[in-house]
């Protein structure tokens, strides 16, 4: 894998976060360098997915701090389009534009939001389907792609914001064992040529051979990381135990 | 009514409605876009406005809210003298009728969007949002298209009733062609069942022609592979 720096690139500080009454993050810590690949594993409703959409402000947090690449995400005068230029999203469902083309779908964010030339976009999506080996289908709506598919054109369509951290919630959850590999794959490119990113993730065998650091959440704290190696082998928690005992 | 003075007064008529109905269509069509994005507002000043528009105009007769537009609100508004003699009202009677039929239409219109609107799911309109649209990027580009589609059904219900709707223009005597009919069978009491039967003929073709446009516009918006 690619040396990684040690600067910090999102620092998540005793992050507490409520819907109205349930407490659903209740102090989570982590600290994420430059060219990582984190995995944030756990089973559902320990709220991870609630922590990964924090990071990029879809949710408020109650206490604690945020910061990734010097924007303090907890400022309440936050410019979230200057937080949201430097950190991609890819969703679960892959929420694509239904009434868009593959390469609409790339290329809307920079021309809307960065006011790049349309030319120069364009480019820039054709290079990217490229990427998420997808070159043919520009021209498909979503409606005309498979999951596996759709979900790759949404990770071109984060990509093309050049952003420095890309965030996957469950981007696999949806989709059958064979397509996947192909979205699994697409993600490990893309961390091989070190791009920070922050997974939560259902996929223990992806998690092991990508992830240089696991967390395994639950109930609204970590109560266990470390890299793969001593992770999988070595847990001294006894929830994790259980937790991997039944998935390995 | 073959002679030239009633055919003259039907062909006027026709394209009265025609140029009343379009206006309508287009100002109706406008105020229920813009009602609707106004009612998505984090503001709560804006939200109720926009709320007690729509239960004003849907909740009461569009022959008083047009009688009251022309003669209470047409009493203040500010009128001007071409000859030094002669005090028009700068807003005409047809004025009136464009603006309290549309915005009559309009509440229904925006009512309309809004279901459009919900129809589109959250997650979308946050996949927008995480890649830095702001709100009106995100209703303009995003949630309108969407949402527009879903509506159509229902817009084009509420255009026809819209475009039916201007024959009541005729109570403060807008030269449409339900009011030119009625001064040919008032001249002529046995022209009257002839006249109705045109007047019937002719809204028939004109709504015909909304609908099939309102389908064409349809088509054209399908998605490959969404929604069927």
């Amino acid at each position: 894998m690619t040396s990684k720096s040690t600067e910090v690139i999102v620092s998540i500080k005793d992050v507490h976060k409520s819907f109205g009454e349930l407490e659903v993050l209740k102090g989570v810590s982590i600290d994420v360098r430059k060219g990582e690949v984190i995995c944030i594993i756990g089973p559902s409703g320990s709220g991870k997915s609630t922590l990964i959409r924090c990071i990029n402000a879809l949710n408020d947090i109650q206490g604690g701090s945020i910061n990734v690449c010097g924007i303090d995400v907890t400022d309440p005068k936050l410019q979230k389009l200057e937080l949201r230029k430097r950190v991609g999203m890819v969703f679960q469902q892959y929420n694509l534009f239904p009434h868009k083309t593959a390469l609409e779908n790339i290329m809307m964010a920079p021309t809307l939001v960065l006011n790049e030339d349309k030319e120069t976009v364009r480019k820039r999506a054709f290079a990217l389907m490229q990427k998420v080996r997808l070159e043919g289908k520009e021209n498909a709506y979503p409606g005309e792609l498979s999951g596996g598919q759709q979900q790759r054109v949404a990770i071109a369509r984060s990509l093309a914001m050049n952003p420095d951290v890309m965030l996957f919630d469950e981007v696999t959850a949806a989709l059958d064992p064979e397509t996947v590999k192909e979205v699994l794959v697409t993600i490990k490119d893309l961390a091989q040529e070190g791009m920070t990113c922050i997974l939560v993730t259902h996929e223990m065998g992806f998690a092991r051979e990508v992830a240089d650091h696991i967390y395994f959440t639950d109930n609204g704290v970590i109560v266990e990381h470390g890299p793969p190696k001593t992770f999988f082998t070595k847990a001294k928690d006894p929830r994790t135990k259980e937790f991997l005992s039944q998935i390995l | 009514m073959y002679e030239p003075l009633q055919q003259g007064k039907i062909l006027s008529g026709i394209w009265m409605t025609i140029k009343l109905s379009f206006y309508c269509l287009i100002l109706s069509v406008v105020i229920g876009i813009v009602g609707a994005f106004a009612q998505g507002s984090k503001n709560v000043i804006i939200r109720s406005l926009v709320q007690g528009y729509i239960q004003f105009f849907r909740n009461t007769p569009p022959y008083v809210q047009l009688l009251f537009f022309y003669f209470a609100l047409g009493q203040f508004t500010p009128t001007y003298s071409p000859d030094g003699w002669l005090e028009i009202p700068i807003i005409s009677n047809v004025g009136w009728a464009i603006i309290s039929l549309s915005f009559f239409a309009g509440a229904f219109n925006v009512e309309i969007f809004r279901a459009g609107i919900e129809a589109v799911a959250d997650s979308t309109k946050e996949a927008a949002e995480s890649l830095g649209f702001s709100r009106f990027q995100t209703f303009r580009y995003v949630v309108f298209p969407l949402a527009i589609r879903v509506s159509l059904p229902s817009l084009n219900n509420n255009l026809i009733n819209l475009m039916k709707t201007t024959t009541q223009a005729y109570g403060i005597a807008v030269p449409e062609l339900l009011y030119q009919s009625v001064t040919i069978w008032n001249d002529y009491p046995s022209a009257q069942y002839p006249t109705m039967l045109l007047v019937f003929v002719v809204y028939i073709l004109l709504v015909g022609v909304l609908v099939m446009s309102m389908n064409r516009w349809e088509r054209k918006l399908r998605i490959p592979g969404y929604g069927h």
